[in-house]
């Protein structure tokens, strides 16, 4: 038990590192008292834009178009999110009202 | 006295641009508190680590690490492995964090994927001070992950309300700021780049590791674009 123990606080510990590690390491290897290079700073530009597409590809890399329901409720929820906000630009509105949407689909259509 | 009016009026703006994350994160956190709970693992854990972890993901696969007790070098590996997109956040982050004073500490730490998602495309007004405002958005977004585990691990399986779908909130998140982004017709280069990447890369490798071959897919991608734009800069 104690074994077990010492085991569990020696894993938290190595996730607490390796998250710090991993969020620290651009801003210790570029510190804002210093020059940025241009290359980085070209870099920082740009990354914000393919980090969101990442991250949209990330929440659906789950889905599956070969077995039911073939990724309707998260494509329809999509759809309804991108018309709503193209239309009203109001990001409360088309996140509320998309994820309701989804809710709804996943709860009684596609259950 | 102004300072603080100040402040309270950051604290009002920041709200209403966390209250995605806040339908998330309650979900998510309290998904996570549960699973702590069903894996016998006491709410102390729990608490612990969307304290000091404070990584949606990771936390989860940390649950495989104590149900199979994992050697801890190992855990260390595969933390990293799955945390190396952090890497993009402040890469991204580092000019927009060089005014955060003595916040930036903990900015950095708490630059989840949600945190990063929203102040990456933040405006301050020039009225209120981005500081303070990056500050409680980070905060808040914290406060909702460490009440979502809270309220799993301690009352999760006496909630009565189906929640089913709720996490969808993020998706749901991340796919406005990507429009908000096209809108604004900055970088759509960039983000076709992240999107096709990562399509490509989960069909190749797979959905649990495509994350590090697509990163490295849209460096190679933006680098190739940075070297085009510097050939056209030098003069002749």
């Amino acid at each position: 038990m104690k074994q077990n123990y010492i085991n569990y606080v020696l894993i938290t510990l190595a996730m607490i590192v390796a998250t710090l590690f991993t969020r620290f390491l651009p801003f210790l290897f570029f510190p804002s008292g210093k020059k940025t290079p241009k290359y980085v700073t070209y870099l920082s530009n740009t990354l914000p834009y393919a980090a969101i597409g990442l991250l949209v590809v990330y929440c659906l890399r789950g889905i599956s178009f070969i077995a039911r329901p073939y990724g309707l409720p998260e494509l329809l929820s999509i759809g309804v999110i991108a018309l709503l906000h193209v239309w009203k630009g109001n990001s409360l509105l088309s996140i509320g009202a998309g994820t309701v949407f989804y809710m709804v689909l996943i709860q009684t259509l596609f259950c | 006295m102004k300072k603080q009016y100040k402040r309270m009026e950051a604290l009002q703006y920041a709200f209403p641009k966390t209250v995605p994350v806040m339908a998330g994160y309650l979900v998510l956190g309290a998904a996570f508190g549960i699973l702590m709970r069903v894996n016998g693992f006491g709410i102390m854990w729990a608490l612990l680590w969307s304290i000091f972890v404070y990584a949606g993901s990771l936390q989860y696969l940390g649950i495989s690490f104590f149900t199979a007790a994992v050697n801890p070098w190992y855990a260390l590996f595969m933390s990293v492995m799955l945390n190396a997109r952090h890497l993009f956040y402040g890469l991204s982050m580092l000019d927009r964090l060089k005014g955060a004073g003595r916040f930036k500490p903990y900015l950095i730490f708490s630059l989840t994927d949600e945190t990063f998602s929203v102040l990456c495309n933040e405006e301050v007004p020039d009225h209120l001070p981005e500081d303070w405002v990056y500050f409680f958005i980070s905060l808040l977004d914290q406060l909702y992950w460490v009440a979502g585990t809270l309220l799993g691990a301690a009352a999760g399986s006496m909630l009565r309300f189906d929640t089913a779908g709720m996490d969808f909130a993020l998706t749901a998140l991340f796919t406005v700021i990507f429009i908000d982004q096209w809108k604004a017709r900055k970088n759509r280069r960039a983000a076709l780049t992240g999107v096709f990447s990562s399509v490509v890369c989960v069909l190749i490798f797979g959905k649990d590791v495509f994350i590090i071959p697509a990163m490295v897919m849209i460096l190679s991608v933006i680098t190739i674009g940075y070297q085009k734009t510097k050939d056209k800069e030098v003069p002749i």
